[in-house]
């Protein structure tokens, strides 16, 4: 991804992601959050993830970001009442990202940099001429199959990770049917 | 090209943000939505460095499971923390923190 259009997307995200803290009105929070999301995902998708920038783009800015603007809209919240804001939380808040990003600089100035090397296709599709030969042509071919490639890696080696993570859907489903269940007591 | 102390750099930043608007906002909806900003940061990180560490021609796909599975976490704990949200304002009439002090001692 050429310079520029990596700035572009992480200033995106990092604009976004400042509205949602700044903003009063929680509508207008979630929908900066998913501005701040299009750009991670953006940024995701020059990282060669395509899978997991279409994913960010599909679980989060959809259905994630619509299950907040909807209880918002259930809850009928009002434009965050006029109480001021409390002068040491802010406070707080403006110092943790002061020490915080002192920090990161820091670190990051010390430790060694890695530039963005072109991903070797053609060398990485002989490791797949036995196992996939579907995924290998493609690799040949110079695409890169990210798909092919996520699924390969799920099922081969995260097969039970990836059952108990259903059980934890179901469990979380069942969870939000009994807690919103209007108690009758 | 962005090298990968840009990318860590801007995902530290999302970070900081998130971890302020968790301390600073009193609305617990907008605070549910800067941990999600926190969970993402942490998601960049791991995508960057997936794509920067890779083996043999590709990006470690390691990392990418990683995230696939703290996505699918995260849907799950919105879904029921948005759950307990509702139930809260049904017993308060209120999702401001400052209103909920029972338990202060």
């Amino acid at each position: 991804m050429p310079l520029a259009l990596f700035w572009f997307f992480a200033l995106v995200m990092l604009a976004g992601a400042l509205a949602v803290v700044s903003l009063r009105n929680p509508v207008a929070s979630a929908l900066s959050m998913v501005a701040s999301f299009v750009g991670l995902a953006g940024l995701f998708i020059g990282l060669n993830a395509f899978f997991v920038g279409i994913i960010q783009i599909l679980v989060y800015a959809g259905a994630i970001m619509v299950l907040f603007i909807f209880i918002i809209m259930l809850l009928d919240l009002k434009t965050e009442e006029k109480r001021a804001p409390k002068l040491a939380p802010v406070l707080g808040g403006l110092g943790i990202v002061l020490a915080f990003t002192i920090q990161l600089v820091g670190v990051l100035s010390k430790t060694p940099d890695k530039a963005h090397e072109p991903l070797d296709l053609v060398a990485a599709s002989a490791a797949f001429t036995e196992r996939s030969p579907g995924i290998s042509s493609k690799l040949k071919e110079g695409h890169l199959p990210d798909v092919n490639l996520i699924g390969d890696t799920l099922f081969n080696g995260y097969n039970l990770p990836l059952q108990i993570i259903g059980v934890l859907l179901l469990v979380s489903t069942i969870g939000v049917v009994v807690l919103s269940k209007r108690q009758s007591a | 090209m962005a090298s990968l102390n840009d990318y860590l750099l801007v995902s530290g930043l999302l970070f900081a943000i998130g971890l302020a608007g968790v301390v600073l906002r009193r609305n617990i909806i907008v605070m549910y939505m800067c941990l999600e900003l926190m969970l993402s940061a942490a998601n960049l990180t791991l995508v960057a460095f997936s794509r920067f560490n890779g083996s043999n021609g590709l990006p470690d796909y390691n990392g990418q499971m990683l995230v696939f599975f703290v996505i699918t976490v995260a849907a799950a704990e919105v879904a029921v923390g948005l759950a307990i949200i509702v139930a809260l304002y049904r017993a308060r009439q209120s999702i401001h923190t400052d209103d909920l002090n029972s338990m202060r001692g």
